[in-house]
Formats: structure tokens, sequence, C-alpha cells
């Protein structure tokens, strides 16, 4: 079986600087040289810090940006030798859902016409037939037809992020970009958020690029984890074996800094010395060596290749097979016996029995219930 | 349907005025100004006079009498008449509709090809940008009323070579203003996910970029249909305007110039009126911008 998403060796350089004549003189290598895939209904997600060029991929590919160099190929056809035509017809196919529901809904459509937009374009449903479309799409993401008529700015953020995906659904696409989908939201909107793209996923057989930052978020919803460092990938394994023995210093200390709810944990921080090497300029060789614990002379000097085991866990590190054991980075799932009687408390029964601590503010008017 | 799994939120806390369309919320605002509100006042007021003049007009604005020259104001003729003794008061309703007619059209003229341009130039960028940017720097380096003097007197004298040349001279300020508002909505990720949604660039311009740009651009238009009537009253002053026995508020005052001493009426009342429109216009631009602002409530 051929995966829904094939990406290799793609390359983004955004200008930085120009000279006098507008030749360009300095390059941001956002994105140099990654490749991975994604198959269908399953989630894939890129994890890095801040400014490791996972946002640019999750737009590179579905061509917002153009690319540079580089293949993709989306259930076998290449991307990059779409016309424009067939651009957007591929805009069916895969759709994205950005960070921040404030400024993802154009504030002067209405909610019907936010939905209705993609059927016209793509001649999915007859004029006739768009309202019940619409009505059945905000079913879908947990809101109530009756919405369709308002304007964004009446949403809650949980509330316009659902309406995002609903406008994503809309065009029942096969692979769905999220980007930083729950960055934006309250703690307490995340999960919801996240059982809804899970169930989304269930359902309609979806396959997702889930960009983030946030590796407890990753945790709860990856099949399958590639962890960017500067532009590249530096380790990609399934999430499970990610989770349980990170190989690449950069991956541990990402997954070193997820919060445990339990104080005592033992457990070893990594704390990265350093600042993080400009992309304008990245170092030679290994480009984590600046801030590797592990560093030694091969690192400074020559880049490491991305090489999998046999069970699929590629890690592109000189070190791999010396380094220490990762244990205790991330303690066994299991939570303290008290928190776990207060979780299990609060997310028994359905979403809305957390609602109303969750996105009410002040009283409810007369004839909601 | 597996819908029943998934549960409906209801929306919260939500008071009436927060359900209202942008629209809707401006307008209210706009209505809760009294200088806005006296301006629209004016305006439509003036409106209903130059709609309904031969209506109201008592006597025709083009006929002159030798015995009624430059009478002060009475009972027969509310605002006196002038040299050749025509009415004043019909002549100054008529003159009302040259000047509305100048600013409503010459601001049409200057948005019609304005917004397009700039939107163009703010969506593409590149090389169209930096053309259309470069000619607009040109033209807004000529002062507004000289570059509307010098096309009106290229294209000759006429009221409809007038609006032409001030719609002309207006332009640039609308393709600057729209190019600015694009340029900063277009990375909005509203536009971007237009753009994942497979909208063509005309769509996402007319349909996601231009309405979000609006409120601006109808502040600059009703402000500039101020200092259209006033370019225009400038052009009929010089006599490339409106052509004689046509009334126009410029040509009148043109004319009462040479009598300010022995018959003030003549330039009081086109004078009186050029204010109270201009003013009123001036009240609801500012009105409007206050009204459309995002960032008070």
């Amino acid at each position: 079986m051929t995966a829904l998403l094939e990406v290799e060796d793609l390359v983004k350089h955004f200008v930085a600087d120009r000279s006098l004549f507008g030749r360009p003189t300095a390059f941001i290598k956002a994105v140099d040289g990654v490749s991975f895939s994604v198959d269908a209904g399953k989630t894939l997600a890129l994890v890095g810090e801040s400014g490791c060029g996972k946002s640019t991929v999750s737009r590179l590919v579905l061509r917002l940006i153009e690319p540079d160099a580089g293949r993709i190929r989306f259930e076998g056809r290449d991307l990059l030798a779409l016309d424009a035509n067939q651009l957007r017809a591929f805009r069916r196919d895969a759709q994205i859902i950005f960070q921040d529901p404030y400024a993802s809904l154009n504030p002067r459509m209405t909610v019907s016409q936010i939905l209705s937009e993609p059927l016209g374009l793509h001649d999915l449903v007859p004029a006739s037939g768009r309202r019940e479309r619409v009505e059945e799409l905000l079913r879908l993401v947990g809101l109530e037809p009756r919405f369709a008529r308002r304007y964004p700015h009446e949403f809650s953020g949980g509330q316009r992020q659902r309406i995002a995906i609903a406008r994503a659904l809309a065009v029942e696409p096969k692979l769905i970009i999220c980007d930083e989908p729950v960055s934006a939201l309250d703690v307490s909107i995340r999960s919801q958020i996240l059982n809804l793209l899970r169930d989304l996923q269930d359902r309609l057989g979806l396959a997702y690029i889930f960009v983030s930052h946030d590796l407890a978020v990753v945790k709860h919803i990856a099949d399958r984890v590639a962890v960017m460092n500067l532009g590249g990938i530096v380790e990609t394994a399934d999430a499970q074996a990610l989770f349980a023995s990170p190989r690449h210093p950069c991956s541990r200390a990402l997954l070193s800094a997820i919060p445990v709810p339990k104080p005592r944990a033992k457990r070893s921080r990594i704390l990265l010395q350093g600042e993080m090497p400009s992309a304008l300029n990245p170092p030679p060789g290994c480009r984590f060596h600046t801030r590797c614990p592990y560093v030694i002379e091969r690192c400074r000097v020559e880049p490491p290749q991305l090489l999998a085991d046999a069970a699929g866990h590629a890690t592109a590190c000189h070190r791999t097979a010396e380094l220490p054991q990762a244990e205790a980075i991330v303690p066994a799932d299991s939570l303290s016996p008290s928190l776990e009687r207060l979780v299990a408390a609060f997310s028994g029964g359905k979403e809305v029995a957390a609602r109303p601590g969750v996105d009410i503010v002040g009283a409810m008017p007369p004839g909601f219930k | 349907m597996t819908d029943a799994a998934l549960n409906t939120i209801p929306i919260a806390g939500v008071h009436a005025d927060e359900l209202e369309s942008p629209t809707r919320r401006a307008l209210r605002r706009l209505f809760h100004r009294k200088g806005a509100v006296a301006g629209i006042v004016v305006i439509a007021t003036f409106i209903v006079l130059a709609v309904f003049a031969p209506l109201i007009v008592p006597y025709d604005p083009i006929a002159t009498s030798w015995t009624l020259v430059r009478k002060p104001p009475s009972a027969l003729h509310w605002f006196g008449t002038d040299d050749l003794g025509r009415d004043i008061f019909g002549r100054v309703i008529y003159g009302a509709r040259a000047s509305l007619m100048a600013g409503a059209i010459s601001v049409g003229i200057a948005l019609g090809i304005g917004v397009p341009f700039g939107l163009l130039s703010g969506y593409r960028g590149g090389f169209i940008d930096a053309l259309i940017s470069r000619i607009t720097d040109a033209m807004l380096a000529c002062p507004f009323l000289i570059l509307a003097i010098a096309l009106a007197a290229f294209l000759g004298p006429s009221l409809g070579n007038a609006m032409i040349a001030i719609g002309i001279s207006a332009t640039p300020i609308f393709v600057r203003l729209t190019r600015g508002q694009v340029m900063s909505v277009k990375v909005e990720d509203y536009v971007e996910a237009a753009r994942a949604m497979g909208n063509p660039p005309w769509r996402i311009a007319l349909f996601h970029i231009l309405p979000n740009i609006m409120p601006a651009l109808l502040v600059q238009a009703t402000l500039s249909i101020a200092a259209a009537i006033i370019a225009e009253a400038a052009l009929s002053f010089l006599g490339l305007g409106q052509q004689p026995p046509a009334p126009s508020w410029g040509s009148m005052l043109n004319s009462a110039q040479r009598f300010l001493t022995n018959a003030p009426w003549m330039a009081l009342w086109p004078g009186l009126a050029i204010f109270l429109v201009v003013l009123s216009f001036n009240l609801v631009g500012d009105g409007l911008r206050d009204a459309l602002d995002p960032r008070e409530r």
C-alpha cells in the first residue's frame, strides 16, 4: 500500500536580505531536506521548538508556499506538477486548521457563508441542498445548526475552532493539516477539541499532520511522530516508541519538558544550554551540536544521516548507539491515585458535563435550556 | 446517525448586542453621535431639495429680469436676487444638484479606478505593485486642487469634465489606501484559509479581502466627497466647471465677488451652502470612522 502523502527532500529557503539590485544575499533555511510519509487515516505529529520549520512544512505540503526543491506525492500524484486549476481541485483532498481561531474565520461572513463557500467552489452540493449540508457539518463538530446565521465574533474560542474544523471537513478531505490547533485554546477546551479531532478521524478516516510544540498533546493524538530541529527531521518513530525511548538528544530534551502531574516523580530533566542557532546561518555538521550535551568532534563536521532501525525508528545522530538509556524522561503513564480519581470525576460523562466551567461567562439568556 | 454521540454545545453568555452583525453595530454606534446625525440630516435635506428642485423652486433659476437686479432678501425673493435679477434661492437649490452630483460622481470615479488598482497592487505585489505605486506617488506629488485644475483645463470647461478631473485627482488616495489595507489583511489566517479552500485569486480579493477593507474605504469616500465638492466649487469659480447660465455654488461666488460690498447676500447663500454641506460630509466621515473602529465597543 502506498502512503497517502509522501514528502521527499523538501527544501524552502526564504530570502532574508537582498543586495541593492535585488539579488538575494541571505537565506533563512526554514526547511532543509525534510522527508516523511503519512498513511491514510493516521496521524503524523511534527514536533519541535518554535522556529524549527514545522509550520512551513505544513504549508509547503499544501502548496500554500511554493517549495524550492523536493517532491510531494499525494496518492501517488506529483503535487508540484499541478497547474493552478489542478491545484484548486486538489484542495478538496487536503485542508488546514489554523492555530488561532480568532484569526482564521472571516469576520464579515456568517458561519453559513463560511461553510457553504467550499461546497459551491468545488460543486459538491447543489445550491438547494447547501443549507442542509451546513447544518449537518455543524452537528458533526458538535455545534447547534441554528448557529449558522451568526457571525464568528459571537462564538468562544473553542466554538470557533469547531467552526474551522467544520470548514475543513466541508470538502470531505482525506488529509487535514492541524497547525497547532489547540495551542491558542484554554487548557480546559483543548481536550474537547482533541477528542473531537480523534472522533472525526475514526468516523471519517481522516489522516492528520499534527503540528505542535506541545508533546503532551501529541502523545494524546499521534500515531507517528517526527521531531524537527532547525529545518530538518532528527528523529521519527511510532508515537509509543518515541515516548518510551527517545533517542536523539533533541527529542529527549523536548520530552523532558513535558510537565508530569506527579510532583515527586523521579525524572531526569535535560536542560539545554545556549540559544537556538539561527536558521540564517545554521551550524555545520549536526545542527543540534551547539546545544547537545553529548557532542563530540565528529558532530561539528559531519551532518548525520537519518537512519532507521528494523522497527522503523529513525534517528539522525552519530552517537545513537552510544547514548545512555533514556529512562524516566517521561515516567509511565499512571497518575497518582488521588489525581486519578479527580481526572475520572471530571472526564466522566460527556463533554457537556464539563461545560459550565468551560466557556460560559455570565448567566444564560432565557430560553436556552 | 452517530451524531447523537457527539453533543451539541449551546452558545453561552451572549447578550443581545453581541448578536448583531458588524454593519448593524456600526450603524447603531453612528446614530449615537450627535455630530454625525446632524450631518446626515443636513445632507439628506440637501439631497431632497436637489432631487425635487423643480417642485420647490418658485422662479426659473436662469430667467433674468432687469427690474430685479441685486435686490436684497425679501418675501418674494427669500435669498435676494443677483446681478442679472435671477432668484438666488432657486439658484442655490439648483446649485446643490451640481455640487452633490460632482461630489458623488467624482468620488465614484476615484473609487472605481482606485480600488481595483489598489487591490491588484496590494494582492499581487511584485512588478505590478511597483509600477502602480510609482504612478500613484507621481500623482500624489501634485497638490490635489492643482492637479484637478490642470486636468479640467486640459479636458475643457464643463461640469462633466470637472467631475472627471476631480475623480482622477482623487484616485491616488484610494489606490494607496486600498493597497495598504489589502497588504495588512492578506496575511490574515482567514485569507490563507480561503486559499487553502481553493478560491481563485479574484474571489479572494473580492469576497474575502474587499469586505474587510470596506470600512476604511467608506470613511475615505465620505471625506473625499467633501473635498470634491470644494474642488467643484473652486473649478466653477475659475470657470472650469459648471458653465453659465446653469447655476453652481462656485460660479455664483465668482459673480458675487464684484458686488461683495453692495450685495453681500449674493456671496452669503452659496457660501453658506458649501460650508454646510462640506461640514456635514466631514462630520459623517468622522462619525463613520469612530463607529467602524473595531477597537472600541
